[in-house]
């Protein structure tokens, strides 16, 4: 998933005692499992927290296009030129449908494109690290959506009817693109050259950490997950699907024979999980500050799409409108 | 190399250099919708020209594969149509050149896919229902933009005029088509058909219909192209070049 430090505005939790009848009837639903749906009736916090969450996730897709986009035209065979536009073009699908999704909540798209436009809301860490090898093209399939699998498949439950149900096609769609990004990357192993092997390593040592900052901050450190929790809008802390990811991605680093930029990496046979080495928040912070290797780049180039296709957009209103008027 | 490689190849280089111009859209596109849109069109386009490579290669049988048709030959090898290369420019370059291509495409591909080379003409069949929904896409798109405002109605108008001057190749045929065509094989020449759908959308656009265009030396489809192909292969083929060793 590409949420990160979700603000949901609240400081405790509230009991069903403390609640009014509407919030206590909608907690009741929540905790039943019932869906909530768009006509449903909402406490504002939650409204609040889905539009940031949802926007920021929609965002996410449609800025993380612009680090693949860098090689699409440097793709090199036909294969896997067809490959990363199909995995782009889903990209943007997703960004749709996510953003319709936030709308059902009454938020507008153009308004909170603006928003991240203007920098006032943020897309996700890791698409703000820049793409230098081909062998990106494969860490991103697998380690970046194999991060966003292990924290999407719980939303699928998400308590927002909306939200759960395009998660289940997102999430489809994002193994495929897990598994070819993989695929992309043994093949480099098994049939590549030394160069390809040490373009994989290289990737991997790159994108290895920011991977296991996508899912934010450890639970010490993450003030809103109690009340996302309560929401069911969140399902697991931070700190247990990162370990989750971990667990699932070390033993395919090893069936790809390549090693972690992690000396502390290592099996612990009572924990039955593995244990590793402490992550730089330092950098993560900084990097959602917008001190990031090419943040503001991506933002720009996002900006200056939008600003450019004015023209565009206007002529397709003015069309419509000419059209209606003359069927009238 | 006989006629129908080189028409293969001719089919193949156009709709790949097309998709790679599609390519450097990502991201940039004017609404996410587009972004769907011209990555979708790029797919087919992409898509079609591995089929048609796939096929040249056989007829080749020199030990080269479809990669290798389209990610080692030069400038000079390249059989692509001129409008194919040139740069993608703002949406209405964009749209003029698709709409110039897919009309043309589709006729091509109607008549290709009752052509007596039956894997000429399955291929043909497949990529016309591709080439049907692009025709109509895009030209939907010029009827927006030019009946759209008076900005968006003179960036068409002028980008119908910068790249009408190669629309010779759509409308002319050489002795290689020639000879495909009275062997029922190749599309042969679909100009007056071109020339009727593209006047009368251009006119229902409120633009101008230009005279024919008429050849002048360059010539896309014997490899003679504009300079905007090297940048765009060079591009294009960096890894292939720069690792021949490799397996991607």
């Amino acid at each position: 998933m590409y949420a990160q430090q979700v603000d949901t505005g609240s400081k405790s939790l509230k009991t069903l005692d403390e609640m009014g009848p509407e919030e206590r009837h909608f907690q009741e639903k929540v905790n039943a499992e019932t869906k909530i749906e768009p006509k449903n009736w909402m406490p504002d916090g939650y409204r609040k927290t889905l539009i940031r969450q949802i926007s920021q996730h929609a965002h996410s897709e449609i800025v993380g296009m612009l680090p693949e986009g860098n090689w699409l035209t440097r793709a090199p065979s036909l294969k896997r030129k067809l490959q990363l536009m199909a995995k782009i073009q889903d990209e943007a699908g997703h960004g749709l449908y996510l953003y319709s999704a936030m709308e059902t909540l009454g938020a507008d798209r153009d308004e909170e494109i603006e928003k991240l436009h203007r920098g006032e809301v943020k897309f996700s860490s890791i698409f703000t690290y820049p793409t230098l090898s081909w062998a990106d093209m494969g860490a991103i399939g697998w380690l970046v959506d194999g991060a966003a699998i292990v924290n999407q498949v719980p939303l699928q439950r998400c308590s927002y009817g909306p939200y759960a149900r395009a998660m289940i096609r997102v999430c489809k769609e994002e193994s495929f693109h897990q598994r070819q990004g993989y695929e992309v990357l043994l093949t480099m192993m098994r049939e590549g050259t030394d160069e390809q092997k040490e373009m994989v390593q290289d990737a991997i040592n790159r994108f290895w950490w920011p991977s296991l900052m996508m899912f934010g901050p450890s639970d010490d450190n993450s003030p809103n997950s109690a009340q996302s929790m309560a929401w069911k809008i969140k399902r697991h802390s931070n700190d247990e699907l990162r370990q989750r990811f971990l667990d699932q991605t070390v033993p395919q680093l090893e069936f790809l024979g390549c090693t972690a930029p992690d000396p502390d990496l290592k099996w612990n046979e009572d924990t039955g999980h593995y244990d590793f080495g402490a992550i730089d928040w330092q950098e993560f912070f900084d990097v959602l500050k917008g001190h990031s290797p090419t943040g503001i780049e991506r933002i720009q180039q996002r900006k200056s799409a939008i600003d450019e296709g004015r023209w565009v957009r206007d002529a397709a209103v003015a069309y419509a409108e000419k059209q209606k008027a003359s069927a009238a | 190399m006989n006629a129908l490689t080189q028409y293969l190849l001719r089919l193949a280089d156009t709709d790949m250099v097309l998709a790679q111009r599609l390519c450097e859209w990502c991201g940039k596109a004017p609404a996410l919708e587009e972004e769907v849109a011209m990555m979708n069109v790029g797919l087919d386009l992409l898509g079609q020209a591995r089929n048609w490579y796939d096929y040249a290669a056989e007829l080749l049988d020199d030990g080269r594969d479809a990669d290798q048709l389209a990610f080692r030959r030069n400038e000079r090898e390249y059989r692509n149509l001129l409008l194919a290369e040139y740069p993608r420019g703002d949406y209405a370059v964009t749209t003029a050149k698709q709409f110039f291509f897919d009309v043309w495409h589709h006729r091509v591909l109607t008549r290709l896919s009752g052509s007596s080379d039956e894997r000429i003409a399955g291929l043909a069949a497949k990529g016309l229902k591709e080439a049907s929904y692009h025709r109509r896409r895009s030209t939907e798109w010029m009827l927006r933009l030019g009946q759209g405002t008076e900005e968006s109605h003179r960036r068409l108008a002028d980008a119908v005029q910068n790249l009408w001057r190669f629309t010779y190749e759509l409308t002319d045929t050489d002795a290689v088509e020639d000879e495909l065509a009275e062997a029922g094989i190749g599309a042969g020449n679909v100009g007056d058909a071109w020339r009727a759908e593209v006047s009368r959308v251009l006119e229902q656009a409120g633009l101008d219909v230009p005279e024919p265009a008429r050849h002048f030396y360059l010539d896309g489809k014997n490899g003679k192209h504009t300079e905007q192909l090297g940048f765009l292969l060079a591009e294009m083929q960096y890894l292939p070049r720069a690792y021949p060793d490799a397996t991607w």
